[in-house]
């Protein structure tokens, strides 16, 4: 059942703060047969004039193991010591339903531009009276480009882990008074 | 700054132990150089006595690592790897693994061998085994081929292109070391 109604096709304006219990950043990357998978709890995003920006507290990573966990913060992988926060920015357009943002991406301290896809709902009032907009988007990036260069071979001399990394955010937007 | 200098060899006259007896010679004067002589009193690793408390042996390594602000390997080269014994003894420090006191730590290391290739599969090794563990490995490389040529009687090096590139790694390690400023 739906709770909300679409009510508007254009770029929210105004102040929009994430609602981080009903959101989500994650990423995924092929690992040997299989896609493995995380995500990172501590996060926060703002939409501003058209513009959403959004940044991650990477020691807050979760993973089924907390040895892995402890290997995706050393230096061979997010370095979280020096670089504990990742971070993405860039100007929302929006075609319909679709949405992309062509922002820069923050990742180990290296910027490197990123295009953001996918779709949006909203604005549009829910059942406690508040504005929201939802936005569900996803890239893919070139790990190695921001120095994330861990790997192991496997067997048949093909890597084990793909350079490729999907990261995909859901956010849920608020509006904020004026 | 403190840097603990870890040998991979047991033998009195090691050309590893040597080479760091050469880094304490070319330390600046703000940084401490500590020559770690425990290594052969750290026990085989089993998990059944890795409890709390840890061999004492052991615990004195975790701790000494904790405390100084890098560390710096001079290997030997055994069967084109790390000699057992420091593996064994990293073994030790990495437990446990998220939380071990080599996570985040700088290093570096050089190796050495009495061939021409100066230990550069054993040197490869460890810094693999270091990052596994989590440890920050300085990009510093020195491979001392020949090794014991290149020391006099008195087992001090004696070679100006090994003390330079010795330098050379030491201040990779201490650059590694020093308080990073994230760019703005």
């Amino acid at each position: 059942m739906s709770t909300i109604t679409q009510t508007e096709t254009g770029i929210p304006t105004g102040t929009w703060q994430a609602d981080t219990v009903h959101s989500s950043v994650a990423f995924e990357v092929p690992y040997a047969v299989a896609t493995f998978g995380g995500a990172v709890t501590d996060f926060d995003s703002t939409l501003a004039d058209g513009k959403l920006a959004g940044s991650a507290r990477i020691a807050s990573i979760q993973t089924k193991e907390e040895n892995l966990t402890a290997h995706l913060l050393s230096p061979e992988f997010f370095d979280a010591e020096r670089h504990p926060v990742v971070s993405f920015s860039g100007p929302v357009q929006r075609d319909g339903d679709a949405v992309e943002i062509a922002g820069e991406i923050t990742i180990k301290g290296i910027t490197q531009p990123a295009v953001l896809t996918g779709t949006i709902v909203g604005p549009a009032v829910d059942h406690f009276g508040a504005t929201r907009v939802g936005l569900k988007l996803q890239t893919t990036v070139d790990r190695t480009k921001f120095d994330i260069n861990w790997n192991m071979p496997l067997p048949n001399g093909e890597p084990a882990l793909s350079n490729e990394v999907t990261l995909k955010a859901e956010l849920t937007l608020v509006a904020q008074e004026a | 700054m403190r840097v603990l200098a870890i040998s991979g060899s047991l033998r009195a006259a090691s050309n590893s132990t040597a080479l760091l007896r050469a880094l304490r010679e070319e330390a600046p004067e703000d940084v401490e150089v500590i020559l770690w002589d425990g290594l052969k009193a750290i026990p085989p690793y089993d998990q059944d006595d890795d409890v709390v408390p840890a061999p004492v042996a052991v615990d004195a390594l975790r701790e000494l690592v904790r405390e100084v602000d890098a560390v710096f390997f001079a290997t030997p080269e055994y069967n084109a790897s790390v000699p057992g014994a420091l593996k064994n003894a990293l073994d030790w420090a990495s437990r446990p693994v998220a939380t071990n006191a080599f996570r985040n730590k700088p290093v570096a290391v050089i190796s050495s061998s009495a061939g021409a290739f100066g230990g550069v599969w054993a040197g490869a090794e460890l810094r693999k085994v270091l990052g596994t563990m989590g440890a920050r490995v300085a990009e510093a490389e020195l491979a001392v081929g020949h090794a014991h040529e290149k020391l006099d009687e008195n087992g001090r090096l004696a070679d100006d292109d090994v003390r330079q590139g010795l330098r050379e790694a030491f201040e990779t390690l201490l650059a590694a070391a020093a308080p990073f400023e994230a760019a703005a």
